[in-house]
């Protein structure tokens, strides 16, 4: 057993209003620079949809994750190394900007400056590449925000495979919808990692978080095609990919992450899982696509479990974190009360950020008495959203365990509901769900009330893995290499253009 | 001319290799977050495919093709039995090959980067002056087989030979001796080559040196330490 620790995060669907409030964040702090204005950290997509960048999900198209070879061996999805390194002079999958969107900012000092005219003066976009007036905008990271765009386009969402009679979900009646904010997941068996040819991108021992070296890369772009979620951007500007880094100068302060932070919906939590390292590639290679959650589930370890701990401080897992792990949001939500699913197991990445499914509502038809109810529990093939859609989406297809979650979750609602309105404990609608009152008590405070101390539990870096601030002291902070400079000024030999410089023609005034 | 002869290529090769190691020395332990491949297939997919993979595979035949060509001693050619009209041959028709891919995939990659919006507004100027500087070079080369055509007994490839090894031997008179009396067109070759070396640890071809050659031996994943005492 080789004890691991890492920082995960859960997203609770059922609660996310789609304000874009983590994304906004995520940029202004971390992409708002030349290269990577088309690129989202965190981004939120109104699903059904194809997704930013387009399909995104569609892995015959993208080549992302990895696949299990004729003889049973784990290899990427892209080919092997041979083969990653025969497509260095141009990669085949590697998505065009189009396939995310044209970076484009609008003229508006036009406003302040248009001269006297008959017409009110109109911000008109311009590409932030070519600085060029762009006559149409095409696309945008939100472009299917809400529904946006026909049903005819929505539905090559790869979510809807094996979905019974997709097409009428395209009626006014029948649509359906939920946000899915994505990021970074930081798994366990990262894709990128190994599709990287100069060894840059590396997960940290102490909290799993997956980064890329910015002085090591080289910028080869296996990455940005091998990570099934595409989360990995190309810098086009300095020639190098870029990810979330999961605000890692936060996180070591024990400070949540901007996107979590910024939450208003409280949907995120941050909390240390343990893991056997040595089971990893075993759990990533099970044959069988439906059987992966579980045996990602199976890859954590009870933090209570004294074997464990001795483990983990033989590995020199500090006891602060320890502790964290015990007091993980992330452990309770995910492995204790299984309401929280990872997104595509079928990638075979063992991805670490995970999904509590949204319950929907239920059907005119369930209402006027036509669905069979169990008990309070109605079934939950009339929930709105098809159960096999998010099956495909969190499961690999396997309906069980989101069936699990979501009759968790309404009988925790029943539960609540039963108590404080009329003042019974209902305790059959626990027992039909395999919860005990102490436990619904507790997903009651953590999903319903989520106070912040509940909602983040990050534990500070010790001071064994913590770097050595004195010799830090007078340094440049968070850059991007080569201490204080960036490799770009004025008088540069290297001949590179000054970041934060916006190419973009001047607007001129025409009388 | 011999004083010419002499500071071209007598002297500026060493000079040139000299900025080429010390440049790239420094570029890679001071901004190495300047070195990088600097690809432009975000912007542009279908003809960076095309061009890319033709100049490449051109290039490179060609960079080895050269290494070899003219680095090997003659005692090694004698000893496997390769004559020097032999030898010339060969080189003329890899060359010939390799070059005309290269020039195919070298055309397409400059239209691209002087015609299309999105290439030519995030270029640098160096990305131009690169593309041009390996035309003009490829170009001089491909002339130098036509004439090379003209005398087959592999003489002349004999002294550019010589010219190289003694270079590489600190045999500078000899070089200048060996190299005086060849063709114009095959020292214009040799002094843009030089000059390649020169604008090489300025320009975006130090990501030739980063050839990820060590990714077949390596392990898939990669976990790093924070801080180890």
């Amino acid at each position: 057993m080789k004890v691991r620790a890492q920082i995960g995060m859960v997203l609770n669907l059922d609660k996310c209003i789609g304000c874009h409030t983590c994304s906004i964040t995520c940029k202004n702090v971390w992409t708002s620079r030349e290269g990577v204005e088309y690129a989202w950290f965190n981004n939120v997509e109104t699903k059904p949809g194809i997704g930013f960048p387009k399909e995104w999900e569609n892995q015959e198209k993208w080549k992302g994750g990895w696949k299990r070879d004729a003889g049973g061996k784990l290899q990427l999805k892209i080919g092997g190394k041979l083969r990653v390194l025969a497509n260095i002079f141009a990669n085949p999958d590697l998505p065009e900007i189009d396939d995310y969107y044209e970076p484009f900012d609008f003229d508006y000092q036009y406003l302040h400056n248009a001269p006297d005219k008959k017409h009110q003066p109109v911000a008109r976009p311009r590409s932030l590449i070519t600085g060029q007036r762009m006559e149409k905008i095409e696309w945008g990271p939100n472009w299917e925000e809400i529904l946006g765009t026909e049903f005819e386009k929505r539905k090559a969402d790869k979510n809807f495979d094996d979905v019974v009679q997709k097409d009428i979900y395209g009626q006014f009646e029948k649509t359906f919808m939920m946000y899915l904010p994505r990021l970074c997941e930081h798994c366990l068996n990262p894709a990128c990692v190994a599709a990287c040819p100069s060894g840059a991108i590396y997960k940290r021992e102490e909290d799993g978080i997956v980064l890329i070296d910015q002085e090591k890369c080289r910028g080869w772009r296996m990455c940005v095609s091998a990570c099934p979620y595409k989360k990995i951007y190309y810098n086009w500007k300095s020639g190098k990919s870029e990810k979330c880094i999961f605000c890692f100068p936060r996180i070591e302060a024990g400070q949540p992450t901007v996107c979590s932070e910024t939450c208003v919906g409280r949907i995120r939590y941050l909390g240390v899982l343990l893991y056997d390292a040595d089971k990893i590639e075993a759990a990533a290679n099970t044959p069988n696509e439906k059987d992966l959650y579980q045996s990602q589930i199976d890859l954590f370890l009870d933090p209570e479990d004294p074997k464990v701990i001795a483990a983990a401080r033989k590995e020199g897992i500090s006891d602060n974190w320890i502790k964290a792990a015990q007091r993980s949001p992330v452990y309770k939500i995910a492995m204790d009360w299984k309401v929280a699913l990872p997104l595509h197991p079928e990638y075979r990445t063992l991805p670490m950020v995970w999904y509590v499914p949204p319950l929907s509502p239920i059907q005119t038809a369930a209402q006027a008495g036509h669905v069979g109810m169990n008990g309070v529990i109605p079934d939950l093939k009339s929930l709105r959203i098809p159960l096999r859609y998010l099956a495909n989406l969190l499961t690999a297809g396997d309906e069980k365990p989101v069936e699990r979650a979501l009759e968790r979750m309404i009988a925790m609602r029943a539960f609540k509901r039963s108590q404080q309105v009329d003042g019974v404990e209902d305790l059959d609608v626990l027992k039909q769900v395999g919860l005990t009152p102490v436990q619904v008590e507790e997903m009651y405070r953590y999903m319903a009330l989520a106070n912040y101390e509940d909602r983040f539990v990050i534990p500070t870096s010790h001071t064994t893995y913590a770097e050595n601030a004195y010799d830090l002291k007078s340094s440049c902070g968070f850059s991007f290499g080569n201490g204080c400079g960036d490799g770009n000024n004025g008088v540069n030999l290297f001949g590179s253009q000054q970041i934060g410089v916006r190419q973009v023609i001047p607007v001129v005034v025409e009388e | 001319m011999s004083y010419f002869n002499t500071l071209a290529f007598g002297i500026y090769p060493y000079v040139a290799m000299a900025i080429l190691f010390i440049g790239s020395w420094i570029r890679y332990d001071r901004e190495q977050y300047s070195w990088k491949a600097s690809s432009s297939q975000l912007l542009e997919k279908e003809k960076l495919r095309l061009g890319s993979i033709l100049f490449h595979i051109g290039i490179l035949g060609i960079f080895f093709g050269h290494l070899f060509g003219l680095l090997t001693p003659v005692e090694i050619w004698h000893a496997i039995g390769v004559t020097a009209p032999m030898k010339q041959l060969v080189a003329m028709g890899a060359g010939g090959l390799f070059g005309l891919i290269c020039f195919i995939g070298l055309t397409i990659l400059i239209q691209r980067r002087l015609f299309n919006p999105r290439i030519r507004a995030t270029s640098k100027k160096m990305d131009i002056v690169i593309l041009f500087l390996l035309y003009a070079q490829l170009i001089l080369g491909l002339i130098s087989i036509g004439i090379s055509a003209g005398h087959l007994d592999g003489h002349e490839m004999m002294k550019l030979m010589m010219w190289a090894q003694n270079i590489m031997t600190l045999d500078l008179v000899d070089a200048v001796e060996n190299i005086s009396s060849v063709h114009w067109i095959f020292k214009m070759h040799i002094m843009l080559g030089m000059t390649l070396f020169v604008v090489f640890p300025f320009s975006r071809l130090v990501h030739m040196l980063s050839a990820p050659v060590q990714y077949v031996t390596r392990q898939h994943q990669i976990v790093r330490k924070r801080f180890t005492r």
